[in-house]
């Protein structure tokens, strides 16, 4: 047996008395497919993340949470190959990662969503999906530009799972419209279609929340679970509002300028004194 | 109809015809602009050695001819046989695609997040470069260009536009260029497969996705540099329409990398991330100029076309600075 083998063997086993001890339940989540080992990521002289290990295991829904500037953002990026840590190691799906472009990270099965909503603006929201199943279109250059060797059967499939989408995003009605103009709970959304659009082994969302109100809250938390139960896609997601975090997450990392001060599930997290230290703050005297 | 609107209209539609060909060239600079923000200075020179390529290769010309014969002392010119227009043009075309995927390689690859006008100072380095590349691999004389398309003016349509005028008035018919509404014909073809391209396919999707947000599409797995190659090797492509038509019509000349210059007014008046707005830009400057010579050249001594299209853009950029169909992002040349 080799070493790597050895080790899985151990943690899952170390993992599955976690679970039993915690109440998950463990016929829903699978092995661990993501494991972040020591990552440091600098910038310069600043230090952005801080020797961070953690992992993410198949079907769960894994929230990373910290105050601004934590760094949450950055590990996000690291794993979605925005970024490069300087020191550490990433394992996918029991393989090593090597320094790896982000179009190939996406190429592996890893889909995204953007704080910032980055979508198409000027292309229509069904179109924008689309471009999600980039990854999973096989002819080549020549077949879809002369229309020949299956490209016509591969565009109607595609399409067909696309509209799936929509309508399990309930967005139907907006098919057409190019995204610029949707209001942003409506781009929030199309962003998780174009994600999911990939049948991502993991998808990452970063804070698919913020600047919602509450009834588009409500929605995304739904869409995010429903996505986790039917699909069994496993999630990584950032977000600042505790309460959605505490009720959808099977377990939660806390970072904390860059170093992580807290990781399981929701209950052990809130009773973090170093957690409730960093949310409330506390005088270092 | 008076011999005057005949006259007008002779020179309106042949406005157009001009017109066309500029709209081709701005074409390849809108074409890489959307996808990469930038601002290509060498499109012009991209035509022009698309061109010499082409014409080189019917000619069955043997590339660096004269630098072999000066280092060697050989006496070499020609292979001794000629090339159909349409395997030349099938060669031009990969000599096209082989140049995007080098400038990628040597350039954008290593400017990547640079900011715009680095890439733009790169692209003015690119354009002297291929320019003296071209007279280098080619040589810098004059050539004709016989791609087997007829030329001179069209008789029928004289005869036709003759019957239009009064009768006994002293008009002898319109005359317009066979070879301009060929070009003309080229040119609409061309827009239309780009745009069905564009719409229709992945790459196409992909092109249009990397205009619109380069992180993003990162994300859903495209690859920035596929996609620049691709863009290219387009810009490449519509070089090479542009440069055999003009080549067809005034020859394969050096001077034919100064119709980048008149590019630049089109691209000011239809705005830079526009491709209809690179047709219209081109129709409006090719009849404004040919009417402004046609009216007001006689009052001011002649030769107005060489500055009607700058002054026009001027006019613009002080009242409408992103063109007629473009975004506001013109700060960005």
């Amino acid at each position: 047996m080799s070493i790597q083998a050895a080790e899985a063997a151990r943690d899952d086993a170390s993992y599955a008395a976690q679970e039993e001890a915690h109440g998950i339940d463990p016929r829903r989540i699978g092995d661990v497919v993501m494991e972040m080992k020591n990552i440091t990521l600098r910038f310069g002289g600043v230090t952005a993340i801080k020797d961070i290990s953690f992992d993410i295991r198949e079907h769960e829904i894994r929230a990373i949470i910290g105050p601004n500037g934590a760094g949450k953002s950055s590990m996000l990026n690291v794993i979605n190959g925005f970024y490069h840590p300087q020191e550490g190691e990433i394992w996918f799906r029991g393989e090593k990662r090597g320094p790896m472009r982000p179009h190939e990270i996406a190429h592996q099965g890893i889909a995204r969503t953007f704080q910032n909503i980055a979508l198409f603006k000027g292309m229509s929201t069904l179109d924008n999906i689309m471009t999600g199943r980039m990854t999973l279109m096989k002819t080549n250059f020549w077949q879809h530009t002369l229309w020949k060797g299956g490209a016509e059967r591969e565009e109607v499939e595609h399409r067909r799972r696309v509209e799936e989408i929509i309508d399990f995003l309930e967005i139907q009605a907006i098919r057409k419209t190019p995204v610029g103009r949707l209001p942003y709970g409506l781009q929030k959304r199309v962003e998780l279609g174009r994600a999911l659009a990939a049948e991502p082994k993991l998808l990452l969302l970063d804070e698919p929340m913020a600047g919602m109100n509450v009834e588009e809250k409500e929605d995304m938390c739904r869409f995010i679970l429903d996505v986790n139960d039917e699909f069994g896609t496993t999630i990584a997601l950032i977000e600042h509002d505790m309460g959605v975090v505490m009720d959808i997450a099977d377990r939660v990392v806390v970072l904390d300028y860059g170093r992580k001060i807290g990781d399981g599930t929701p209950d052990e997290v809130r009773s973090n004194q170093d957690v409730i230290d960093a949310y409330l703050g506390v005088s270092h005297d | 109809m008076g011999v005057g609107l005949l006259n007008t209209i002779e020179v309106i539609l042949n406005g157009l015809m001009t017109g066309v060909l500029y709209s081709l060239v701005a074409l390849g600079f809108v074409l890489i602009f959307k996808a990469s923000g930038i601002f290509n200075y060498a499109q012009g020179v991209m035509s022009l050695f698309a061109a010499l390529t082409l014409v080189g290769f019917q000619n069955g010309q043997i590339p660096f001819a004269e630098l072999i014969n000066a280092v060697f002392g050989t006496d070499l010119h020609t292979f001794g046989f000629t090339m159909p227009a349409i395997l030349a043009t099938i060669f031009a075309l990969g000599v096209m695609v082989l140049f995007a995927i080098i400038v990628e390689r040597l350039i954008l690859k290593h400017l990547v997040n640079q900011e715009p006008i680095i890439l733009f100072m790169a692209t003015i380095g690119l354009a002297y470069f291929l320019e003296g590349f071209g007279d280098m691999m080619w040589g810098s004389d004059i050539k004709t260009m016989d791609l087997g398309l007829p030329q001179g003016g069209s008789f029928w349509f004289e005869e036709v536009t003759q019957g239009w005028a009064a009768e006994g008035a002293d008009y002898w018919g319109m005359y317009i260029d066979v070879l301009d509404v060929i070009a003309a014909g080229v040119a609409v073809l061309l827009v239309i497969a780009l745009t069905v391209f564009s719409q229709y396919t992945k790459t196409g999707r992909a092109l249009r996705a990397v205009a619109d947000d380069h992180q993003a599409a990162l994300s859903v797995g495209i690859s920035l540099r596929y996609i620049w190659v691709v863009t290219w090797a387009i810009a490449g492509f519509v070089a090479l329409v542009a440069g055999s038509m003009w080549g067809a019509k005034s020859g394969v000349q050096f001077s034919l990398s100064l119709i980048a210059l008149k590019a630049l007014p089109v691209l000011m008046l239809g705005g830079f991330t526009s491709i209809p707005g690179a047709i219209v830009g081109g129709l409006l400057i090719g009849v404004g100029e040919k009417l402004f010579e046609f009216y007001v050249g006689p009052m001011v001594g002649g030769a107005t076309e060489n500055w009607f299209a700058y002054v026009l853009a001027l006019i613009f950029l002080v009242f409408r600075p992103q063109g007629l169909f473009g975004d506001k992002i013109i700060e960005r040349v």
